[in-house]
């Protein structure tokens, strides 16, 4: 089995937002980057499957140079190879068109993206990529088990879970609970200096157009003061949820 | 050239976001000068949509879209689409819409904006305000495709009420043997209880509980607000309860009336996941806690001693007020 896993090059999730150039573009000053949380626990997922059941694993991202530390990283975690296709994410749409490419030209049958990166939150990648490819689409996916070209799989929904059979090839948008937290890796030494001489290969995109376009940013207005309740003046709570709040 | 909205209905009943996107789509329409069409899919009352200003509902009744089916729910919308010859549509931010919504983007060839928050800014070029960075930001969209598709985000542009026929027209689409390519085996849904996604209120509690046995409290304050219950990222991640409680950065997003964060001390990324909610109260022992930065109202106290009391006082409130 041929496995691809999409990684986004998202701010940690610690990182302050701020934007420059007229409120026109990520301030990436002093921002650490990692993998995409979603995509995370697709990668892991990735390499139970490598070991357990004998798969290849690839890592993909979509982006400029400064993206590479982070496919290095999935590298160093256990992926055989990555691909960077040399081009600015503009919209979801454009990365899928890109992804598809390397999924046609890479005969995978199965790839494994995150629900959303934690970054732009399109949510919309790997339900696209699914329709480009003519594959089998799981989105919000909490568990996965492969049997030859047969899959079942269980998907998150408003108020439960949903379990589905279907068959490769598939494209999953993965979260949490596909793998459990615990099971996260962190890379070894040895990982790292493996992932050194692994191939990053570098493919140039294809012509594709973006649908639209991030023209401007803001940030939430700011917040007035908490106003504090006396814990022995409940009452109090109740009646400013109710009169000034008006939310009961 | 109507606006499309797809109005998502379970067993039968519409949901509450298909009123909202519903009423987003007549805000659109009004702004293009046209009329909204709905698509309702094995819905019972589809009279119910004129409310909110729903014109036209085209009318699927089909045994094959009893399960949710993502890439024939979609082909179904495409073909109202061309049917209708609709420029935009409108979806709901639901768990299937969210699936649906980038299928039918490709079909379409259509741009596609998640996570919206508020009506057109402009129709021309098509500008949509939309979170960013997980409610740290918002972003400023603009859709330049032909044909636009608009994801609402829940509880933000809310329910308006208007008037319009919600004229009932059957329509059913031709759905290829090759859409069912993934099929449902089985759903395990709690019945009867509010989702998170729906929910007005959320009673959201943290590792101050200090174990699951003590959640009684928790589920009575839901019980008695009405509200669904969530938790912090330790706490699901201990086991103490189930995964899809989990709200913030990598958990689900909320975007309720009122959130109350109880034992919970605000962790950036948890902050990020609940920012849409309206109002926020805390209650934490810590006065220090970052959540109180973060929080409309605030009480510094021990979780044991306040939740019993904020539920008596509830009752009493809801007695007084029934």
């Amino acid at each position: 089995m041929k496995i691809l896993v999409c990684i986004s090059h998202v701010p940690d999730t610690t990182s302050k937002i701020n934007f420059t150039e007229g409120d026109t573009k990520f301030d990436t000053n002093g921002v650490q980057f990692v993998i995409n949380p979603n995509d995370e626990f697709g990668l892991t997922r990735a390499m139970w499957f490598k070991e357990k059941q004998g798969a290849s694993v690839d890592v993909v991202n979509v982006g400029g140079a400064e993206t590479e530390p982070t496919l290095r990283k999935a590298l160093a975690i256990g992926a055989d190879g990555a691909i960077r296709v040399n081009a600015a994410a503009t919209d979801g749409f454009f990365v899928a068109k890109q992804l598809a490419e390397v999924v046609k030209n890479g005969g995978y049958d199965l790839v494994i993206a995150g629900r959303e990166s934690i970054d732009y939150n399109g949510g919309m990648v790997p339900g696209m990529l699914a329709e480009l490819t003519n594959a089998n689409f799981v989105n919000n996916c909490i568990s996965l088990e492969i049997d030859g070209t047969n899959a079942t799989a269980m998907r998150e929904i408003d108020g439960g879970k949903e379990t589905s059979s279907t068959s490769l090839p598939l494209v999953i948008a993965g979260q949490k609970g596909l793998v459990e937290e615990s099971d996260l890796r962190i890379p070894n030494m040895r990982g790292i200096m493996m992932a050194r001489k692994k191939p990053l290969n570098v493919v140039e995109p294809v012509d594709a157009s973006a649908e639209t376009t991030a023209v401007k940013f803001e940030k939430p207005a700011p917040k007035g003061a908490v106003k504090l309740v006396d814990a022995d003046n409940i009452d109090e709570l109740v009646n400013l949820l109710h009169n000034e709040a008006k939310v009961i | 050239m109507s606006v499309l909205v797809y109005t998502e209905s379970e067993q039968g009943k519409f949901k509450k976001a298909a009123f909202e996107v519903a009423s987003y789509a007549k805000e659109v329409a009004n702004q293009l000068g046209t009329t909204v069409t709905a698509v309702a899919i094995n819905a019972d009352n589809t009279a119910e949509l004129g409310n909110y200003g729903v014109d036209k509902v085209l009318h699927v009744s089909a045994d094959s879209l009893k399960d949710f089916n993502a890439k024939a729910y979609a082909s179904t919308l495409h073909q109202a689409v061309e049917k209708e010859n609709a420029k935009v549509v409108i979806i709901s931010s639901s768990a299937d819409s969210k699936t649906i919504a980038p299928i039918l983007a490709v079909n379409l060839k259509a741009g596609y904006a998640s996570n919206v928050v508020a009506a057109p800014t402009s129709t021309s070029p098509f500008t949509v305000k939309r979170t960013a960075f997980t409610n740290k930001a918002f972003n400023m969209t603009e859709i330049n495709s032909d044909v636009k598709i608009v994801g609402v985000s829940n509880n933000a542009f809310g329910l308006v009420e208007n008037s319009g026929d919600a004229a009932a027209e059957d329509f059913s689409p031709n759905l290829d043997d090759s859409l069912f390519g993934v099929k449902v085996d089985s759903v395990d849904k709690v019945t009867g209880k509010v989702t998170i996604a729906d929910a007005e209120v959320v009673v959201s509690a943290g590792r101050g509980l200090k174990g699951p046995e003590n959640w009684g409290m928790i589920e009575e304050l839901a019980d008695v607000l009405g509200a669904a219950t969530a938790c912090s990222k330790p706490v699901s991640d201990l086991g103490w309860r189930p995964h899809g409680e989990h709200v913030g950065q990598t958990g689900k997003p909320v975007a309720s009336n009122l959130y109350i964060a109880i034992g919970i001390s605000g962790a950036i990324q948890h902050l990020a996941g609940i920012n849409a909610s309206k109002v926020k109260v805390v209650i934490n022992t810590d006065p220090e806690a970052p959540f109180f930065k973060a929080a409309d109202y605030g009480v510094v106290g021990d979780a044991f001693e306040v939740v019993p009391q904020l539920i008596e006082k509830l009752k009493e409130f809801k007695a007084n007020n029934a």
